[in-house]
């Protein structure tokens, strides 16, 4: 009789809401399969109380977030790089897992993540200058224009790029001081939730990324309609769905991000993720003795 | 109070048509449908004019014509060329600007010294402004990357523009649409309000004077149906709305799912924040300035007045004395303060809210003030012992009518004044500097004036948070609702 092997401890994939871990509230939860077919894991199926949790835990979050300094969130990014170089191995498993791509194609998905939180970490206190400006209004006054964040964003991941796709579209809402609630992809839940364990231990506050698994369907309606949202990032949804959403997104008046073709998440960004979610504030004084 | 002889313009310098048609590819057409509406002097009653409403047949017109001007034309105009129109326009506004002035003051009932000292420097301001970007749009920080990663060529126009205005600065608004939009290189389809349509049609005949390319700028009259046609329309590329938060939702439905630009500039309900500190008498000339500055019917007008518990007495009696003084009458006469309400819809919306705000238990106060017999009028009013629940401290009301509240510290101050689901604007009143800089930190909203109120320039963007809309009109970031980045 052989020697039986060592049984893997697995991990229970849960919700990320207000900095802690919780299971849906409604108990329930989906299987998660690799590209080939093979059961990977359970993953929670959010409903949605737990997006209204997720919005409420995002808003609380905002105001210490938009408050604190460019400086010190732009380390925070770049504290969250540096914690995923750490767990390299593990992502590029999951990312093998879930894509069916080759380790080492995995491992270049993986080390582009990284390298997007840096880029995006020294935006942090930058964006405010290339968007702001003195403006020479004609008469006595001092005006001046700043950027500011937007609020409580709701993002749709996209469905393929599990890490990388996901990563791009988390890094340029919160960089500026914006807090989210973000839907994972669906197929491939699990490298966010993976995600989700990093940023808990990456000094970023509770609250600022809120990560929801489940069913797409169901809950970005909830978020588009939810009226302490104030913007939507609907990247990961397909067309039909993204344009019920712009249609509930329209009852506040959200501000909606819906890039239009396939975006190529290798290629430098740019700074439309972030000006999507930026609001112009202009102060005007007058110019006396 | 001072005894004044009246001071009316003269109304000799406009020439008003009895009828008129619309704008589209350079000339003036009957329109297909068989619908006309009148436009009056709100401060008389007495009719000016007849214009078409434009049906769907006549918006459908305008946009090919405005299609293919952009195709043809403009789309394809350099720069430097597009920028030489729009100074024309710019010169030809101010030199017709005193009879511009005061045929915004009879359309639409606002006083003449604020049609000719704001409104139309304003407006001529904002071509000029414009005109000087058509051939720098490389330098705007806009498209700087290509697919391939290269530093691009100068970042596209959007195409056709639908561009609906409200009544309350019809000419200005027409300025903040178009002027950007052709700076740009796209061609427009705009709608003027239907109680205001005669400075936009004054300003289809400058068009022609400036020898502006047929199609490039077409006026299009009417009202609600009117507009849904121009919004709605397939082969628009862009649109921009400023006008009613209702009505900007209905805007921001129709166009979801197009892939439109859409901007929207909507309502407010601006605080204007008191503090015990603020130089007194100039904090009461800044509220007068915030509420009845075109008789509030102004989106970021400062309709809620927020001041500080120890100063309420004194502030309150400073400022009524100071209302007492403001003179109430024909818009044409040069001494007047407050013009007419715009229409009766507005008038009966505006007594309604003050209804709302007897009934719910705040105190209404306003002058002694004659009111003419004739036209819409409504005198400035100021409301005390109002709760944040009331009506109205949470409705845009539009008229000259002021909400009371007053606070304690800095933080309920701006705990209060953010508490709306608007956010265009807000005022600060006070005489410490690291004050002043935290409250505009903490206001969540899109223009912060301090110790100054309803300030407009065109290098400066205008546009709100919230539920006040999205865009920016004016300076750099105005380029953006006009191209393709």
């Amino acid at each position: 009789m052989t020697e039986p092997g060592r049984l893997a401890v697995r991990k229970t994939y849960k919700l990320y809401i207000g900095g802690a871990f919780p299971r849906s509230e409604s108990g329930r939860s989906y299987a998660v399969t690799s590209s080939k077919g093979d059961f990977l894991a359970n993953a929670s199926r959010a409903s949605r109380k737990d997006a209204r949790d997720a919005v409420s835990a995002a808003r609380k979050a905002f105001p210490g977030w938009s408050g604190a300094t460019a400086y010190n969130r732009g380390q925070i990014l770049y504290r969250i790089a540096e914690m995923m170089e750490g767990r390299r191995a593990q992502f590029v498993d999951e990312v093998v897992a879930a894509d069916g791509v080759s380790a080492r194609k995995a491992g270049e998905l993986v080390d582009a993540a990284v390298d997007r939180l840096v880029w995006y970490a020294g935006w942090s206190d930058k964006i405010g200058v290339i968007q702001g400006a003195a403006n020479p209004v004609a008469g006595p006054y001092f005006n001046l224009s700043t950027s500011e964040p937007t609020g409580v964003v709701a993002v749709v991941a996209p469905q393929e790029g599990p890490l990388l796709g996901l990563i791009s579209v988390i890094a340029p809402v919160i960089v500026t001081g914006n807090t989210c609630v973000v839907v994972a992809s669906e197929r491939a839940p699990l490298p966010a939730i993976t995600l989700a364990e990093v940023l808990a231990t990456s000094d970023l506050p509770g609250g600022v990324v809120n990560l929801l698994t489940g069913r797409l369907a169901e809950l970005a309606p909830w978020l588009a309609s939810h009226m302490d949202v104030n913007a939507v990032d609907l990247t990961g949804c397909p067309e039909e769905l993204a344009v019920s959403c712009e249609q509930d997104a329209a009852e506040n008046l959200k501000r909606v991000l819906r890039p239009s073709g396939k975006v190529d998440w290798l290629a430098e960004p740019g700074i439309e993720r972030m000006t999507a979610f930026l609001e112009t504030k202009t102060v005007w004084h007058p110019i006396g003795v | 109070m001072f005894e004044y002889a009246p001071a009316p313009e003269s109304r000799d310098i406009v020439d008003i048509r009895p009828s008129y048609g619309l704008f589209i590819n350079g000339e003036w057409v009957d329109s297909l449908g068989d619908e006309r509406e009148k436009t009056i002097n709100p401060a008389t009653e007495e009719v000016l004019s007849e214009f078409a409403i434009a049906s769907d047949a006549d918006v459908d017109r305008a946009v090919s014509a405005a299609r293919k001007a952009y195709e043809s034309v403009w789309g394809r105009l350099p720069g430097r060329e597009r920028a030489k129109y729009l100074f024309r326009i710019a010169r030809l506004i101010q030199e017709r600007a005193r009879e511009l002035a005061v045929l915004e003051s009879l359309d639409n009932g606002k006083p003449i010294r604020e049609s000719r000292d704001v409104d139309l420097p304003l407006v001529a301001a904002h071509f000029f402004y414009y005109a000087g970007w058509a051939d720098k749009l490389g330098y705007a920080g806009f498209g700087r990357r290509t697919a391939d990663g290269q530093s691009g060529a100068d970042p596209r126009p959007l195409g056709v523009a639908a561009q609906v205005i409200p009544w309350n600065f019809p000419l200005l608004m027409l300025a903040w649409k178009i002027a950007p939009a052709l700076a740009c290189g796209n061609t427009v389809v705009l709608k003027p309000a239907e109680t205001t349509p005669l400075t936009a049609l004054a300003f289809a005949e400058i068009c022609r004077q400036a020898d502006l390319p047929p199609g490039v700028v077409n006026i299009v009259t009417g009202a609600g149906a009117t507009g849904q046609a121009l919004v709605g329309h397939p082969d628009v590329n862009k649109v921009a709305f400023t006008g009613s938060t209702e009505v900007g939702r209905m805007i921001a439905r129709t166009v979801a799912g197009s892939g439109k630009k859409l901007t929207l500039e909507l309502g407010g309900k601006a605080a204007n924040i008191v503090f015990e500190d603020a130089a007194l008498d100039q904090a009461v000339e800044g509220i007068v300035n915030g509420i009845f500055f075109n008789q509030g019917h102004v989106c970021c007008a400062g309709s809620r007045l927020l001041v500080q518990e120890s100063i309420e007495t004194e502030l309150l009696d400073a400022l009524k004395r100071r209302l007492a003084t403001l003179r109430l009458g024909d818009p044409l006469d040069k001494n007047t303060d407050i013009g007419a309400i715009n229409s009766a819809a507005q008038l009966a919306k505006i007594t309604s809210l003050s209804e709302a705000g007897e009934q719910e238990g705040a105190e209404r106060w306003s002058p002694s003030c004659p009111i003419p017999e004739k036209g819409f009028w409504f005198p400035p009013t100021l409301f005390t012992g109002v709760a944040q629940s009331h009506r109205i401290a949470r409705e845009e009301i539009f008229g000259p009518v002021l909400s009371v509240l007053t606070f304690r510290t800095p933080a309920e101050a701006v705990e209060k004044a953010n508490n709306s689901p608007f956010g265009l604007s807000a005022g600060v009143w006070t005489e410490k500097g690291s004050r002043i800089l935290w409250m505009a930190d903490k206001l969540r909203a899109g223009v912060v004036w301090a110790n100054t109120f309803n300030r407009f320039d065109p290098t400066s963007p205008f546009g709100g948070y919230k539920e006040s809309g999205y865009g920016r009109e004016g300076g750099r970031h105005g380029l953006e609702a006009y191209l393709d980045v």
